[in-house]
């Protein structure tokens, strides 16, 4: 009879046997417990095997389940995700702690009276005293690196993206490469041995010299690429209308780019907020106030947490006024960085209607 | 107001790459010239050696001479930015600023160029607006982003930016290519109204738009891959489309080529 055909139903060749959307989960939670029961029956300490070991498991276990169930296809493509999940943890894990440790022990005399007043009368291994002189010293120092760094870092990125042909700019862009790798340390050497020459003592404005110097590749680099990303056909537009170039890049080109721009020079300043080594050269710290750049040794926020460390002899004050500068020097950075994400956005070329 | 354009003996370069070579012509005044051809021929790279865009490309450069109304646009002295203020161009994607508002689009030219007064900026983003049948869709938005219109309003948005500063001559490549039939037809009623003020050169892939379009229309053709392009003909546009007077001409014109 023909209704025996009709009702004879054939496996779909679309379907496959799936795993639960939960799967991923209890494959987790599975090799962490066993990860847990290997560390204790084996004696690791360290917390970090631990979890290597989990992640170990968790990439073996996808597969092995996953090529079982599913098949071998499937199976690669899980543990391509599972290994993504893996190396993302791998990766926030340290900085999570970081940020953990930098909290919890930073907070303990980070407060009002700790961000307003100097070291000036109180000895490294007492209690008290504050950054005060740190933070003047981190702003004008890092303030006045931004105002030499990024105007000509920006101008050589629109000269090599708008103008250079040939030798010049290809020498050009080799040297920008050639300073991104300069240690910082280098940087404040080079400013040293001009200062020498002079005669100079340390002051502000020498560790500005060295921190633009550091800061300049980075923001050529990155203003480099935000100007590449400017569609061509704008700047024919603009040129065809009979505007100059100099107005179209002004006009048309950099504000196309402004928001991204912005970012590059704030993860710049980010970059060498936290940098010691030049400034200890060249600023070489100092426990009183002083708020003109142009004149005898300043504090700065990472100079402050090296000496904090390293000339208090282990005094617990001290150590716990380095934790919190460096909260405070962490929140600084964050802050910045949420600045230019805010002006990043709110300059970004307008969509919609 | 609309000006004559005579080539004579053009060649242009990319580089050591000839693209184009020995091509004359003459475009009359208050009129649609339309450049058909096969992709690579050059129609392209002709229309952008009139308003001197082409030098723009690094390597490009010409030989020969392009006279807008008895002046050499590439001779001795001859600065390429008034050159660009005469002979306005529309490209084949349109691309409005995207920092900037319709209004700012509109005005772009002449507030870049640095002259103009502010009373008059308003009248002239009008006019140009309905000079490019668009003021009716955006007068009540001219302060939003011009990114925000649809690609035909985008186009004529970019094409009330190019005759905002009062051009000569319109150069216009392949302004429909990435339009609709019915932002097509909106364009195309444009240019008819357009070619009483201005001088209009048009590159087209499209035969029948040429055939619409234009009073003369110019056939470019080249003899392998690599070789220059070249002018086959030039001719009013019922003799080409109808009786050309080459042969490859009416080959292309009814896809009978290769």
């Amino acid at each position: 009879m023909s209704h025996a055909v009709v009702n004879d139903k054939r496996p779909s060749t679309l379907r496959g046997a799936s795993l639960p959307k939960w799967s991923p989960w209890a494959i987790a939670a599975g090799s962490i417990a066993l990860a847990v029961v290997i560390g204790l029956a084996g004696g690791l300490d360290s917390r970090a095997q631990w979890g290597l070991i989990a992640g170990l498991l968790f990439l073996l276990g996808t597969y092995g389940i996953a090529a079982r169930v599913e098949g071998r296809r499937q199976a690669k493509d899980r543990i391509a995700t599972a290994l993504v999940w893996v190396a993302f943890l791998i990766a926030i894990v340290p900085l999570a702690s970081l940020i953990w440790a930098t909290v919890q022990r930073g907070t303990k005399v980070l407060d009002v009276y700790f961000l307003t007043h100097s070291m000036g009368v109180v000895a490294d291994s007492e209690a008290g005293g504050g950054i005060y002189h740190a933070i003047i010293g981190s702003l004008e120092q890092v303030g006045l690196a931004t105002l030499i760094g990024a105007p000509i870092g920006i101008l050589t990125a629109i000269y090599l993206v708008e103008y250079g042909r040939g030798n010049l700019a290809r020498a050009v862009t080799f040297f920008v490469d050639v300073m991104t790798g300069i240690p910082s340390i280098v940087a404040g050497l080079f400013i040293l041995s001009l200062m020498l020459m002079f005669d100079m003592q340390p002051f502000g404005f020498a560790g500005s010299l060295a921190l633009a110097i550091l800061m300049m590749p980075v923001v050529v680099r990155s203003t480099e690429e935000m100007l590449k990303l400017v569609p061509n056909e704008l700047r024919e537009a603009s040129l065809a209308l009979g505007i100059p170039k100099w107005r179209t890049i002004l006009k048309v080109v950099v504000p196309t780019s402004i928001g991204g721009i912005i970012t590059g020079v704030m993860l710049s300043v980010a970059r060498i907020a936290g940098e010691t080594a030049p400034v200890l050269l060249l600023v070489f710290g100092n426990p009183f106030i002083n708020t003109n750049p142009f004149e005898g040794a300043q504090a700065s926020l990472p100079l402050y947490i090296y000496q904090q460390y390293s000339q208090s002899a282990g005094s617990t004050a001290a150590y716990d006024r380095a934790w919190a500068a460096s909260l405070t020097l962490i929140a600084f950075v964050m802050i910045l960085n949420m600045v230019a994400r805010g002006i990043a956005r709110w300059k970004a070329p307008k969509t919609g209607r | 107001m609309a000006k004559r354009i005579d080539v004579s003996g053009l060649t242009a370069y990319y580089g050591s790459h000839k693209a184009i070579e020995d091509i004359s012509m003459t475009v009359e005044p208050r009129s649609v010239t339309a450049f058909i051809g096969p992709s690579g021929c050059g129609k392209s790279t002709f229309l952008r050696t009139l308003n001197r865009m082409h030098e723009v490309t690094s390597g490009g450069r010409v030989e020969g001479k392009v006279l807008l109304d008895d002046e050499d646009l590439y001779g001795h002295g001859i600065d390429p930015v008034s050159v660009r203020r005469e002979v306005g161009m529309v490209f084949q994607r349109p691309n409005p600023f995207p920092t900037m508002s319709i209004f700012d689009n509109v005005a772009a030219g002449l507030r870049l160029n640095g002259k103009y007064k502010k009373n008059e900026l308003q009248d002239v983003v009008e006019k140009s607006l309905k000079g490019a049948n668009l003021w009716n869709e955006v007068k009540d938005r001219l302060n939003k982003p011009g990114s925000g219109l649809s690609g035909g309003q985008q186009q004529r948005l970019c094409i009330a930016r190019a005759i905002a500063v009062e051009p000569n001559v319109l150069l216009m490549d392949e302004p429909c290519s990435a339009l609709d039939p019915i932002s097509t037809l909106a364009i195309e009623d444009l240019i008819g109204e357009l070619k009483e003020r201005f001088t209009i050169v048009i590159v087209t892939h499209n035969m029948q738009q040429a055939a619409r379009v234009s009073d003369r229309t110019a056939f470019f053709n080249l003899s392998a891959v690599g070789q220059p392009g070249r002018l086959i003909e030039i001719d009013d546009t019922e003799r080409i489309f109808s009786n050309p007077s080459v042969q490859a001409t009416e080959d292309y014109i009814s896809g009978r080529f290769g």
